[in-house]
């Protein structure tokens, strides 16, 4: 992985791009990410009942490979998918799974303004 | 019809005439007039005047949309937004072809209603997590999916007439 690519997993999107979180169809909580700094954090605080209703539905590895780019979290995303996870055990291993990333990313030299 | 203040006056045959539309756009003038007694270059004159004012503001069809298996989840959404920016909001809403319609209400906050129409669950979730959530000064979105539909009509003259200023 560039250095590059890095920065353009970390940057911040426009609000058109935010990831949006959703407790079912068209209920909104008003939670929104807009990187994946903010996306770490936000995970920590939405009700739960937000990530179950977006990891099912494969939104969050669908924002992390189109709008972030970033096909190896998407995939790693996928992977917890299929360990149907509920409640806060899926809250601890996603925060845990994008955690891991984020550490990653920015321990690369340059990266620390993120 | 008299104008006074900007509101339009009617006089029972106008309402009559409005009546008849309501029922069916498609009535002829003189199958109108013969009803109402009347000649039909005045139920002419009388819906040109009306058209002229704005009171009729058009003729459409009612179209059942299940039927023709179009656009078959209609769902009311309830936006709650800064204050500041709840018209700028309204008005966004009311641009977009999904919104069927649009209305801001004050209950313990400032709301915009909208009822909303999409092909599927699916496509309605998109157009909300889309073309909703992004729009500045949108706090929190709540959707309720119509299941079942008991009444939708369109303010009646035949119910209001004590209400108008005759």
């Amino acid at each position: 992985m560039t250095l590059d690519t890095g920065s353009k997993i970390l940057r911040t999107v426009p609000r058109e791009k935010a990831f949006y979180f959703f407790t079912s169809i068209g209920n909104y909580t008003g939670t929104s990410a807009s990187s994946l700094k903010e996306f770490m954090e936000k995970t920590n605080e939405v009700n739960v009942k937000s990530l179950e209703f977006h990891l099912s539905r494969g939104d969050f590895e669908k924002w992390m490979a189109e709008v972030l780019q970033d096909t190896e979290l998407a995939g790693e995303i996928r992977r917890l998918q299929k360990l149907n996870l509920t409640g806060n055990s899926l809250r601890d291993q996603l925060n845990f799974t994008v955690s891991r990333r984020f550490k990653r990313l920015t321990s690369q030299p340059g990266a620390s303004r993120f | 019809m008299k104008l006074k203040n900007n509101t339009v006056f009617l006089d029972a045959t106008d309402l009559e005439i409005l009546r008849a539309l309501q029922k069916d756009c498609r009535e002829t003038y003189g199958a109108i007039g013969k009803r109402l007694g009347i000649a039909h270059s005045t139920v002419y004159d009388r819906i040109r005047k009306m058209e002229q004012q704005k009171v009729i503001q058009n003729y459409t069809a009612t179209i059942d949309v299940e039927k023709i298996g179009m656009r078959n989840i209609t769902s009311i959404m309830t936006v709650y937004a800064d204050p500041k920016e709840i018209e700028r909001v309204a008005e966004k809403l009311a641009a977009l072809p999904e919104v069927l319609e649009v209305y801001t209400s004050l209950s313990e906050e400032l709301l915009v209603i909208a009822k909303v129409s999409a092909a599927s669950q699916e496509n309605l979730h998109e157009f909300i997590a889309n073309s909703v959530a992004p729009l500045p000064g949108v706090s929190r979105i709540r959707t309720s999916i119509i299941t079942k539909k008991f009444k939708e009509t369109q303010f009646s003259i035949t119910n209001a007439s004590e209400r108008l200023h005759l």
